[in-house]
């Protein structure tokens, strides 16, 4: 008998008992498709990840007040809520003390209404200076962005992010239009480009919803008393991504002399780089698709051991039939391979049908919830790879045990 | 195509496995005056944990080719142990089988399948027909396992489901059928590889009397044809449709009836 017609045999008992083949495919496919999608979603999360880092780039440092000891966690500033000052950020831009350093941007960021007419809308109000536009790698889809003049002359003008633009006018052009933040009337100048929500990363808030005003109008109009020259942020982008440890050590040095502390373990201040944050959480994501693509492995091997399941009830259903072809005249090694047929047919149709289903699940998904799925065409193919071999290296015993049947006890039971 | 297939030296046609020679079943089958079964002192000994029985005790017979021969007795005589052995579903003990001249008492596994094959034609009280398959496919079994192709498979087995009278049922299964077309599309099975012999194991054991009648009918039509046929039975009226008996009771052939032509008991 030639391999054409085992194939052929072979298939034709899968039809047969069209129910039993049914279910034994949906374990198989269930399997795949939960494979196909975890995987997806995982390697979805890491890439989203790193190209946040790229769009953040990877040479950014934060300054922040306070520092953190092993022992109490995090500790403020001396004397004040906030150590770091528009001064601090000033020295750092210096050329002479910190080459290393491309551009400083000082950030004082606070929650404020936002009133447009009789709309409301609450949001991050940040207070910066030109260079932060740099520094965060944005650019403006209408009208300026705040420029020294502004700074100097404490100007009440805001550049509004896209989402908050959409919140206050909605499709009306906010170019020009009066905005209330904290009682003080502002003039629209500007709406940042959208980049998206950063769901990968806790780090950031909504980059799309904020509102940025000039530095000294913040810190004069919507700050009071003793913090009025403290900045929230110092923002610090090195020259390239080569000179981020230099960079970082030389704002260091230059920070810790300047508010006059000689042990470093005492620093009133941090300094983190975000690229750092993010491979954390990209290790983390890494280590979620691990996890989930062990999951994903069990329920692969518990369709695998249906499979076997289903090949042994069958061999036993069909004594019967096992004897009857060996009666005429079929040899132990036929009906071994046509076993191993209806078992590889069997994984090899849930593998494939398990494989679309994952494809189509990674394009609706995405629609349902928030995550990407990245669908590698490496791990597709090899699921249905595995999803044949469990085919047939579970076909395998039971395959046996119907070729080793003799005729006679088979032919006599009922 | 009148070219005999048994070869004489008695050794297995190797050579049929590739190139398989079929003749047609007609009525001019040529009659081979050697025995198709010749069975020397078979015994058959069963072990069920430290108990022996003996199925077989010494059973010796010829069957002459185109014979017609009825093998009766009782439950738990043997008949059915016998009826293996006859059949290559199983191996005696000791003593010696020979089926168209094959010493078929040592045979491996293997062997054994490849005789049923060629040499038997099995016909059961059971039917034993596939259930998801027509009748033409079932028909085709024995071919498909001997390696012809689907061309010549169909031709072969709509030729003997026509010789059963079955041809306005080909395409039907075997749900669709009587009891006794079920009966006559296994009969048509039997004959699709054009056996040395016919074994049927109380053939009209399931069917009501008319259509067992009609079984009976065929079964000497396919002897006055040529054919050698063994029949198993523990019916005397049904026995006395073949030519020659034989009584087998404890595992021993107790007479030799004969009836009509040639052929010897023990």
């Amino acid at each position: 008998m030639n391999v054409i017609e085992t194939f052929r045999t072979g298939t034709e008992a899968v039809v047969a008992h069209r129910l039993r083949s049914a279910l034994t495919v949906l374990g198989i496919m269930i399997g795949i498709t939960a494979v196909i999608l975890t995987v997806g979603l995982g390697e979805g999360a890491q890439q989203q990840v790193s190209s946040q880092i790229t769009a953040l780039g990877s040479n950014l440092l934060t300054v922040t007040p306070g520092s953190t000891t092993s022992s109490t966690g995090i500790r403020g500033g001396f004397g004040s809520a906030s150590t770091l000052t528009v001064a601090d950020a000033t020295a750092l831009n210096s050329k002479v003390v910190a080459p290393d350093i491309g551009t400083v941007a000082p950030v004082i960021s606070t929650n404020a209404s936002l009133v447009a007419g009789t709309t409301n809308w609450t949001t991050t109000v940040v207070g910066t200076d030109p260079s932060w536009l740099t520094v965060r790698g944005r650019s403006l889809t209408e009208g300026r962005f705040i420029v020294s003049h502004d700074v100097t002359s404490k100007a009440n003008v805001v550049v509004l992010g896209a989402t908050t633009a959409q919140q206050l006018f909605g499709a009306r052009d906010p170019i020009a239009q009066t905005v209330n933040i904290a009682g003080q009337p502002m003039s629209v100048i500007g709406v940042l480009n959208t980049v998206g929500s950063s769901s990968g990363s806790s780090t950031t808030s909504d980059p799309d919803d904020q509102a940025i005003v000039p530095l000294t109008t913040a810190s004069s109009l919507l700050f009071s008393g003793a913090s009025r020259n403290s900045v929230s942020q110092i923002l610090i982008q090195a020259t390239s991504a080569g000179t981020l440890s230099a960079a970082y050590q030389e704002a260091d040095a230059e920070l810790l002399s300047l508010h006059g502390i000689t042990n470093s373990a005492a620093a009133d201040f941090t300094i983190t780089s975000e690229a750092q944050v993010l491979s954390t959480a990209t290790s983390v994501d890494k280590t979620l698709t691990v996890l989930l693509g062990g999951v994903a492995g069990i329920s692969l091997l518990v369709g695998g051991i249906g499979v076997m399941n289903i090949m042994l009830v069958s061999v036993t259903e069909r004594i019967r039939e096992i004897g009857l072809r060996k009666a005429l005249g079929a040899t132990p090694r036929v009906i071994r391979r046509q076993f191993l047929v209806e078992a590889s047919v069997l994984g090899t149709v849930g593998g494939v049908l398990g494989a679309i289903l994952g494809l189509i699940g990674a394009e609706v998904l995405p629609h349902f919830i928030t995550d990407p799925i990245t669908i590698s065409p490496v791990a597709a193919a090899g699921a249905i790879v595995v999803a044949i071999g469990i085919g047939i290296a579970f076909g395998v015993y039971p395959a046996g045990r119907a070729a080793r049947l003799a005729p006679i006890d088979a032919l006599r039971s009922e | 195509m009148t070219t005999p297939i048994r070869q004489s030296n008695g050794s297995m046609a190797s050579g049929s496995d590739t190139s398989p020679v079929w003749i047609e079943p007609t009525g001019t089958f040529p009659v081979n005056r050697a025995p198709v079964i010749e069975a020397r002192d078979l015994w058959k000994t069963y072990r069920n944990g430290t108990l022996e029985v003996d199925a077989l005790r010494g059973v010796s017979f010829e069957i002459q080719s185109a014979e017609y021969v009825a093998i009766m007795g009782p439950s738990g005589s043997g008949k059915s142990t016998l009826m293996h052995i006859l059949g290559c579903l199983d191996v005696p003990t000791s003593g010696s089988f020979r089926l168209a001249g094959e010493d078929a008492s040592t045979m491996t596994e293997e062997e054994l399948a490849h005789v049923r094959n060629k040499r038997i034609g099995f016909v059961f009280q059971q039917f034993n027909l596939l259930a998801s398959l027509s009748a033409w496919r079932n028909v085709e079994l024995p071919l498909l396992y001997a390696g012809v192709d689907r061309t010549e498979r169909k031709r072969r087995a709509l030729d003997s489901l026509e010789r059963v009278g079955l041809e306005s049922r080909v395409d039907h299964r075997p749900g669709e059928l009587s009891g006794g077309q079920q009966q006559r599309v296994a009969i048509a099975r039997a004959l699709v590889t054009n056996p040395d012999l016919i074994l049927a194991d109380e053939p009209t054991g399931n069917l009501d009397s008319a259509s067992a009648a009609d079984v009976l009918h065929l079964l000497d039509e396919l002897h006055v044809g040529g054919r050698t046929i063994v029949l198993i039975t523990h019916d005397a009226e049904v026995a006395g449709a073949a030519q020659r008996t034989m009584r087998i009771r404890d595992g021993q052939i107790l007479e030799a009836e004969m009836v009509g032509m040639a052929g010897t008991g023990r």
